[in-house]
């Protein structure tokens, strides 16, 4: 589904992300895991198209297609979600019309026609069950006024609304309590398929409690230095990132 | 409302300013220039009182003694007063009495604007009365309304059939010597709408007033003027556009409404005139006064304005504060793009004991446009324990913008409050981003951050305008960001 081969970017002329290779197939988690700055982030940022970052070496196949040569929004349209690390606010734009604007683009970028009002608001009653949100939620503009947990929950109600091929979750599991914690994994097990893939960016073997990756890679110095399975993140968690340092030293 | 904003999305990637045709109909139109003798014509031509044309030449002879204003932050080319026609009017056949002698390129002409004259296919309550250049070519539902008392017709019918109360009320709100375009409007008024609410009456139909220019090298100068009496109420509604032409045209307006004990006016405005083209060539010249008399205790005027088009604006819609308990509201986005400049703002003036005025206003800039806000708030020693909350967002798209604030505070004395916030965002980079993540393209994406943001006021509109002004706002701003 995904494959990225020797990818450098850069921001401002610094590189951050240099050389770095992953495959991803549908049915499968990914975890990717690393110390602080080394450009998890960065990465999730330039799958979904930001254009703060500069692209200067490398590809990005997605399905087939350049990913590097389509738009931010037909990337999202392909089935491309991330969620963010920091959810921004639009005061004044009501989750259902945020909801109903971004899923009438993509249906009609899939050439489905938009679903008539009724359907729509079944649709998002379902979906929000799904991730144990509140009713009032409808009505409140996007991420204004939501609590750390609440933001993050949100993302995984976008990411039930829209069915994305694949998922991008940016330490999705950061400020959360453990009840919210639950909830948010639990949302992207009852979305998982054999159609569809996950990338999890965290820090914190707490998550991969919930979600089972198949594979676990560490991010050092904007490359991935090591790939495992789920036992690597529970030896990080015990070791810290220094024995991985070590042996890239070795 | 997700349908409509449905629409508005559909709109917004294709339309350009759509109001811009010009109608071939057949005008009747006197010499250009402005003398003493035009005034007299004019009055003539109407067929007016000698009272009427005596306010006229009052309003002449101080107009002649007055300068242009310069202190608002707009930078207005010289106007030349001389090559302006002051009265253009679709050539008919004396009275009409049905629709079907009205010229069928002037029903076409509003049919295009989506304003349906015939009155079983208008809109399910709404009375339009709708003036083309300078005259009133058709009011519906005259007949519906007169049964409840409510006169609602043309001024020019007005002067005819109710001179009395034309004459009370005429000039109490903004007199002819109240600033330089209020005299020139007194002097030279064509046309406009009146409307009288008689004692506990409920208008039970939304009142409205189409404006259209359509001559060349003429200027429009209408009034309207609004009296709710004791207990009355009454939502007005009032939207404009004009053809594109390369010449800016002067639009110099008078709305003047008294509301007296109880009585209530709602007065939401969607002004759409031809802004001008991406260069800055053309446009109108909107040069307006608007104020609202809270007479009585207990009345309650308010404004709500949808500002898009013209190429200046230059408007302070008021409320003064009278009657013991009054209430003033003004709710208004203005959005300039390109060229366009924007000098807007309210007036609350309180006189009353415990009156009560409330601001809210949304400025959107983008191209190269500048958008200003001016607004004072005057509590005199008399009016204890009243009240204004004054808050003035600016939001900048691009980085060749302007968005200003004038807020001037005066108060007299110390059992009032008075709260102003202001605030400027941008819309950042990081919120398109996430719009754009969700599948939305940047033109969308901007549209409905921009809706969000002024849904404040957009929730003031009645229903069927709050659609129109949500698919204006994409509309005027679409391509401003590259």
């Amino acid at each position: 589904m995904l494959q990225i081969k020797n990818l450098h970017v850069s921001v401002q002329g610094k590189e951050i992300i240099n050389g770095l290779n992953l495959e991803v197939k549908a049915g499968e988690i990914h975890a990717i895991m690393g110390p602080n700055g080394t450009g998890k982030s960065t990465l999730a940022s330039v799958i979904a198209g930001n254009t703060n970052y500069e692209v200067t070496q490398g590809e990005i196949t997605y399905n087939g297609k350049n990913l590097l040569e389509l738009p931010i929004e037909d990337r999202a349209r392909e089935g491309i979600f991330l969620g963010f690390q920091y959810p921004v606010e639009i005061p004044g734009v009501s989750m259902t019309n945020f909801m109903r604007t971004a899923l009438d683009e993509i249906r009609q970028y899939r050439g489905q026609e938009p679903l008539s009002a009724g359907a729509f608001l079944k649709y998002m009653k379902e979906k929000k069950e799904l991730v144990e949100l509140q009713d009032k939620l409808n009505n409140r503009s996007v991420n204004e006024g939501f609590s750390g947990g609440e933001k993050k929950k949100n993302e995984i109600f976008q990411m039930a609304m829209l069915e994305p091929q694949l998922a991008i979750l940016d330490e999705t599991d950061s400020g959360l309590d453990i009840d919210a914690l639950r909830i948010v994994a639990q949302g992207v097990n009852k979305l998982k398929s054999a159609d569809n893939a996950t990338i999890v960016i965290t820090h914190y073997q707490r998550l991969l409690d919930y979600i089972i990756p198949d594979f676990v890679h560490v991010m050092y110095e904007g490359r991935i230095v090591k790939t495992g399975d789920k036992s690597l993140a529970l030896e990080l968690e015990e070791k810290g990132y220094d024995w991985i340092k070590e042996e890239l030293k070795a | 409302m997700a349908q409509n904003e449905q629409d508005i999305i559909g709109e917004v990637t294709s339309s350009d300013y759509k109001y811009g045709f010009v109608s071939d109909i057949e005008t009747e139109t006197i010499a250009k220039g402005l003398s003493e003798e035009v005034v007299r014509i004019i009055s003539a031509k109407k067929n007016e009182p000698e009272w009427l044309l005596d306010f006229r030449l009052k309003a002449y002879r101080k107009w002649v003694s007055m300068e242009a204003p310069d202190w608002a932050h707009l930078n207005i080319p010289p106007i030349d007063f001389q090559e302006i026609i002051y009265y253009a009017a679709p050539k008919k056949k004396a009275e009409l009495t049905s629709l079907d002698e009205v010229d069928p390129e002037l029903i076409e002409t509003f049919n295009k604007l989506g304003i349906n004259l015939e009155e079983q296919k208008i809109l399910a309550g709404v009375a339009v009365d709708a003036v083309i250049d300078s005259v009133s070519v058709k009011t519906t539902f005259t007949d519906t309304l007169s049964k409840l008392g409510i006169i609602f017709m043309s001024f020019s019918e007005a002067v005819q059939h109710h001179p009395d109360l034309v004459k009370k009320y005429l000039g109490t709100v903004v007199p002819a010597s109240d600033n330089y375009f209020a005299a020139l409007n007194s002097a030279v008024f064509s046309d406009g709408s009146f409307c009288y609410i008689p004692k506990g009456v409920r208008s039970p139909v939304e009142l409205s007033t189409y404006f259209r220019i359509n001559a060349a090298n003429t200027g429009q100068f209408e009034r309207t003027l609004i009296v709710a009496d004791e207990g009355a109420y009454v939502s007005y509604l009032e939207g404009c556009t004009a053809p594109q032409r390369d010449e800016n045209q002067l639009h110099a307006a008078i709305v003047e409404i008294i509301a007296h004990r109880n009585g209530e006016v709602k007065y939401s405005t969607v002004q759409n005139w031809y802004p001008g083209n991406k260069d800055g060539l053309g446009g109108i010249f909107n040069f307006v006064t608007k104020r609202g008399m809270c007479e009585g205790d207990y009345s309650k005027i308010s404004w709500t304005q949808v500002e898009t088009g013209s190429a200046i604006t230059w408007k302070y819609p008021s409320c003064v504060l009278k009657g013991d308990y009054s209430v003033g509201e003004f709710y208004s986005v203005a959005v300039t793009n390109n060229h366009q400049q924007a000098d807007t703002g309210s007036k609350m003036v309180h006189l009353g004991k415990n009156t009560k005025s409330t601001i809210i206003s949304k400025g959107i800039s983008a191209g190269k446009s500048n958008n200003s806000y001016r607004g004072l708030v005057r509590i005199n020693p008399k009016a204890t324990n009243s009240r204004n909350f004054s808050q003035c967002d600016s939001l900048l798209l691009g980085d060749q913008c302007g968005a200003h604030t004038f807020p001037y505070i005066e108060t007299s004395n110390a059992s009032s409050i008075v709260e102003h916030e202001a605030t400027t965002s941008k819309i950042s980079d990081e919120q398109l981003f996430y719009c754009m993540q969700r599948g939305i393209n940047t033109e969308k994406a901007i549209g409905l951050i921009v809706n969000g943001y002024a849904k404040e006021v957009l929730n003031q509109l009645p229903m069927e305008f709050a659609v129109e002004a949500q698919k204006l706002l994409s509309i005027s701003l679409e391509g401003s960001v590259g």
